[in-house]
């Protein structure tokens, strides 16, 4: 197997040109998928028969509760590169997934309350799945607060790695005893091994909504790592020469 | 010359040497003894312990029927809660004085000399607060059967709570206030454990049978007793940076 692109990918300069080369076609293709899903979904798509017009919100549910738990994948796995082969855009890319893996917790939260109260009659019930995606952005807390805490930059990295890793460790456990502990929360809506059960009609934003979400994610985590990677190469001859 | 040279300096380092086993023993043997003369250490925790339990009557009700269902919740948050302020004496001492430093320079492995550490912390805390649960379970008119699932759990939970506390202390032993974020950092952590631990009381409350909670916090004891030790002595590594 050709790993060059691994051993290229632990120089931010490489990473700052790569990423400068497909940011435009990010925010582009993001733009649109987004705007064409969410407009498709929020007012073309047909009312659910027994829902009605409440059941739109997963087109905004959905997704964020997807980003959500798969922002903290990826940093743990950038955690693991970090501590493992001591890539240093590996511990920024685990920083800068940070907010914005809980901001998509905080969203899936949100939305998830909002259609609880006109469909369950509360806007929070103590239910399995609500209550893993509490604990999950506490997870988040957790390693931000811990970040903050650390004098110095690469203490805190290494820290956060660890931490991050033992959170997805911890993750499953957490998921399945509470969802032996109680549950309310439908089963998932999107499964890969088996045949959806969502018309067609209604799954079809869904998807193109979530693929317009995952590239926004990656729009925004490479704005924010690109910032990471100017601000710690600053006294770098390449950056200097980007702004003289 | 030189070859004789070179044998009796390896024997003088072989006599000197001193084998993991005998390593794990001495800072076992040494870290109780810390322990028992700074009374402190163990005897504060388990007061938080009974006082926190004490607090749940008079906040809710003092009623029989109520006590009772909320029994093993109680004394399992009370456990918890203790648990983790105790934690922080765990590395802090030695983290002050150096002796943390010289154990990460010892040539015996970290994670077997961390096991020790937390074998010793765990029999005077976790230990301690299982073996006083009958008497707080007794206090909460808890019936006996349910009596037997409290204590089966905390004998196998507590170990849990203290190897994961451990990760969140060596993460922050180099923190100056490092107390109320340990507490952010470990407490989701702990949440499984929590919930099979009080779910064999409810169990045993219930009339059904408890045991396959306790073979739950078995299994999760194996995990955190395998890969705790090296993620806690990873932590330390990088605290001591």
């Amino acid at each position: 197997m050709n790993w060059t692109f691994f051993h290229k990918l632990g120089s931010p300069k490489w990473f700052y040109e790569i990423s400068g080369r497909w940011l435009p076609w990010l925010v582009i293709s993001s733009a649109i998928l987004m705007t064409v899903g969410l407009v498709w979904g929020l007012l073309f798509a047909p009312p659910d028969y027994l829902q009605g017009n409440s059941y739109r919100i997963i087109f905004i549910h959905v997704p964020s509760a997807f980003l959500a738990q798969a922002t903290y994948v990826m940093m743990a796995v950038a955690g693991a590169v970090a501590l493992i082969w001591r890539m240093k855009l590996a511990d920024w890319a685990l920083k800068c997934g940070a907010p914005i893996g809980a901001s998509f917790t905080v969203m899936a939260l949100v939305t998830g309350a909002v259609w609880g109260k006109p469909t369950w009659g509360t806007w929070w019930v103590w239910d399995a799945r609500l209550t893993a995606m509490l604990i999950l952005l506490f997870l988040y807390i957790g390693i931000i607060a811990l970040r903050d805490a650390f004098p110095s930059q690469q203490t805190a990295s290494k820290a956060c790695a660890i931490l991050a890793l033992v959170g997805v460790v911890n993750i499953p456990i957490i998921k399945f005893s509470v969802e032996w502990w109680n549950t309310l929360h439908q089963p998932a809506t999107l499964k890969l091994t088996e045949k959806p059960a969502m018309a067609p009609e209604m799954l079809i934003p869904l998807l193109i909504c979530m693929a317009g979400f995952y590239l926004f994610f990656l729009t925004v985590f490479f704005l924010r790592l690109r910032n990471e990677i100017l601000h710690r190469e600053q006294r770098t001859r390449w950056v200097r020469a980007l702004f003289s | 010359m030189t070859t004789s040279s070179a044998t009796t300096h390896s024997t003088i380092t072989q006599s000197h040497s001193v084998s993991s086993g005998q390593a794990f023993m001495t800072l076992l043997r040494r870290d109780m003894l810390l322990a028992i003369r700074n009374k402190g250490d163990w005897v504060n925790p388990l007061f938080f312990y009974l006082l926190i339990v004490m607090l749940f009557p008079l906040a809710i009700t003092p009623q029989k029927d109520s006590l009772i269902e909320m029994a093993g919740g109680a004394i399992w948050i009370a456990a918890l809660l203790s648990v983790l302020l105790s934690m922080d004496s765990l590395f802090r001492s030695d983290f002050e004085d150096g002796s943390l430093e010289q154990l990460l320079l010892a040539p015996h492995p970290l994670s077997l000399m961390v096991i020790s550490k937390l074998l010793a912390h765990w029999l005077l805390t976790g230990l301690l607060l299982t073996l006083f649960s009958p008497l707080l379970a007794l206090l909460l008119h808890l019936p006996f059967e349910a009596g037997k699932a409290l204590f089966a759990g905390l004998l196998v939970g507590t170990p849990i709570l203290s190897i994961l506390g451990a990760i969140g202390v060596a993460l922050t032993v180099g923190l100056r206030r490092g107390g109320v974020l340990l507490s952010l950092l470990v407490m989701p952590l702990y949440i499984p454990i929590l919930i099979f631990g009080s779910g064999a009381v409810l169990a045993a409350l219930d009339g059904l049978s408890w045991a396959g909670h306790i073979y739950w916090l078995g299994s999760l004891l194996m995990l955190a007793l395998t890969l705790g030790p090296f993620a806690i002595a990873g932590a330390l590594r990088i605290s001591l940076e």
